[in-house]
């Protein structure tokens, strides 16, 4: 297409010229991180403060530092304050952090895997696998691992019907965009329709209604008791995920060009597989089936920062906890005093990003195919 | 950077019931550079695939330095062999540079950063395949050539002690295929090459292999394989083969005006036994 830049460049000798990099600087990185890091903390302070009980930023570091042990302000404010940003509203941005950061690192790690710019675990159908392991376990009243039961089978549900997706979408070794998507519509919508003749027949029809409202997506109802779950998953993920950046880079040059650089590509396909399915378990027992926000944050990440996992990776986690923070924010206050399913507002943002999406690949597409 | 042995031993490719590659054998000795051509189909790029292990044999053994290639862990055999394969990437921002750097991989343990050492080796890659001034520019806006030069710059990064490329002059223009071609030639590694232009694979390969339909045909020094009888046999063309006065290798020249003679009747093989030996650099 363009024709190759001649002569001009005084560097043009062997010199290594790593550190030029337009947007490859460990520097620049470290900028980013930084600049999201601050964000996180004033976005999280921000939904601690806003809500149908505004309190002011001041005071809610007053209460958050008071609480941990620091007597910076003088407590000046009531018992229900307090009870509001620490037992109310903390754990729910903390969950909205943990969920943000969980959802766009498996997005980031599946489109990946699956090679694949569409792939996204509620697009796939992964979240609704978890939702029916989820489901199934609080309609039929199965508690065989304790409290731990409901992520445990939200987690089969997951990786169920992610392998489904994927021999199904898969022929000849390749998985073509088109194929992908209709794989995961087909599965989700039997896996919902299950879903639904679960909570239709059951005899609990108070749970079923609750269940119901989960199953669009929210981040209300968790209390500290719950969160330390989602929030090792996250971990977890997050350590795996970092340590094999470089085999997740790997499979962008293609699977066979990763096999020549030494990756065993079904192996590691298989054990990505059950960490994703995993964290998306978790996740969706905690606050339900969340979209797109593994779809728009890596590619939105890919943008400023390249598409090397080593940066991917920690800057979509911190970016997707911000945007999860801000989406649970509007969704409290947009139709106040009700509270829209965050579910509903990251769909509203995400179909479009989707669609944008697909048309830019199949943009690039033809002009590959041109060149 | 060393040279390894490549013995490919009697080896059957299939994909379902189809037969890809029926008991081919082949030998590859440190240093030299093979060529295995063949029309379309004639199972070049399966047998490639098995000794870069992609493709396992049905029967037979790829043996590199004696070990069975598809014993060894995939990231041992990688640090050993890199591969140039006809397959490429999905569209994510990848920078030229970073591509390249993939090479190093299979050198690198969990959560080891880039070294200087690394970027040494990375840039002079880039330069032996002229893409320097390309390093910095997004992978995915390339043409199909530059890309090409690209993903041979990572196979080098990867300092193998034996190469495969498959077809690594589709896309090329004339200079970069020449360019691409020598450079493989200096390398100290053992280099076995599917090739489509006879030409360029007689004057840069030592031996040959002609495969057809899943069959090794022939093989030996370009001179002695590169007969119109051949090349009428496998390709099914007229082909006049001289011996070029400068550069001591067989040309091939094809007259496609004439009707093919195929069997005894042609003449026996152009002046090619005992023509000079190849002047290389």
């Amino acid at each position: 297409m363009t024709a190759p830049v001649t002569g001009a460049a005084p560097g043009r000798a062997a010199r290594p010229a790593g550190h030029e990099d337009r947007r490859a600087g460990p520097a620049a990185l470290t900028v980013t991180l930084a600049i999201l890091a601050v964000l996180l903390v004033v976005s999280a302070t921000a939904g601690l403060a806003i809500g149908s009980v505004q309190v002011p930023p001041g005071q809610v570091w007053g209460i958050v530092t008071h609480a941990l042990g620091a007597d910076w302000a003088e407590p000046d404010w009531s018992r229900a304050r307090e009870t509001i940003v620490l037992d109310v509203r903390a754990p729910r941005v903390l969950l909205g952090a943990v969920a943000g950061a969980g959802l766009a690192v498996v997005g980031t790690a599946l489109q990946a895997l699956i090679r694949n710019p569409l792939a996204e675990p509620y697009l796939l159908g992964v979240s609704s696998g978890a939702s029916l392991g989820a489901v199934a376990v609080i309609v039929f009243g199965v508690t065989l691992f304790g409290p731990v039961s409901l992520s445990a089978a939200a987690f089969a549900g997951a990786l169920g019907a992610l392998l489904l997706v994927y021999a199904t979408a898969r022929t000849g070794g390749r998985i073509t965009s088109a194929r992908l998507v209709l794989s995961g519509v087909a599965v989700a919508a039997v896996l919902t329709a299950v879903l639904d003749l679960l909570l239709l027949t059951t005899d609990r029809g108070n749970e079923a209604r609750a269940v119901l409202a989960w199953t669009l997506g929210g981040l209300g109802g968790v209390d500290w008791g719950t969160l330390w779950l989602p929030g090792a998953a996250l971990i977890l993920g997050i350590a795996v995920l970092l340590a094999q950046a470089r085999n997740l880079n790997l499979l962008l040059a293609g699977e066979e060009a990763a096999t020549t650089m030494g990756l065993d590509v079904p192996r590691f396909r298989a054990r990505m597989f059950v960490l994703l399915s995993l964290v998306t378990g978790v996740l969706v027992a905690a606050c339900g089936p969340i979209g797109f926000v593994g779809l728009m944050l890596p590619h939105v990440v890919r943008l400023a920062v390249g598409g090397d996992h080593r940066r991917v990776l920690p800057t979509a986690a911190l970016g997707g906890a911000v945007f999860l923070i801000w989406a649970d924010i509007a969704a409290r206050v947009v139709a106040a005093p009700m509270e829209i399913p965050v579910g509903v507002l990251t769909a509203l943002c995400g179909g479009p990003f989707f669609l944008w999406l697909m048309r830019r690949d199949a943009r690039r597409t033809t002009d590959r195919g041109g060149a | 950077m060393s040279a390894t042995e490549l013995v490919v031993d009697g080896v059957t490719l299939t994909a379902g019931a189809h037969r890809l590659v029926a008991d081919v054998s082949l030998t590859a000795r440190p240093g030299e550079v093979i060529g295995l051509v063949g029309p379309n189909g004639s199972g070049k790029s399966s047998l490639l695939r098995a000794v870069y292990r992609v493709l396992r044999p049905a029967t037979g053994h790829v043996r590199v330095d004696g070990a069975d290639a598809w014993s060894l862990p995939v990231r041992r055999l990688a640090r050993t062999v890199a591969a140039v394969v006809q397959e490429s990437g999905a569209d994510f921002d990848l920078s030229v540079r970073e591509v390249v750097a993939m090479g190093r991989t299979p050198h690198k343990r969990l959560l080891d950063g880039d070294t200087a050492e690394d970027a040494e080796l990375v840039g002079r890659a880039l330069d032996a395949v002229d893409a320097t001034d390309l390093a910095h520019r997004p992978f995915d806006r390339l043409s199909g050539g530059e890309r090409q030069r690209v993903l041979i710059a990572r196979a080098l990064a990867q300092q193998p002690s034996l190469l495969v490329l498959d077809e690594p002059t589709n896309h090329l223009d004339i200079r970069h295929q020449l360019d691409v071609l020598g450079t493989l030639r200096k390398l100290p590694a053992t280099v076995v090459v599917a090739l489509h232009d006879l030409n360029l694979a007689a004057y840069y390969c030592d031996r040959l292999y002609v495969l057809r339909d899943g069959r090794v045909t022939a093989s030996g020094p370009p001179v002695e394989v590169l007969t119109p009888r051949l090349l009428s046999e496998v390709y099914g063309v007229t082909s006049e083969v001289t011996v070029h006065p400068r550069t001591g290798a067989p040309q091939v020249t094809f007259l496609p005006g004439e009707p093919h003679a195929t069997g005894p009747a042609e003449a026996p093989a152009r002046p090619a036994v005992g023509s000079p030996p190849l002047a290389r650099g």
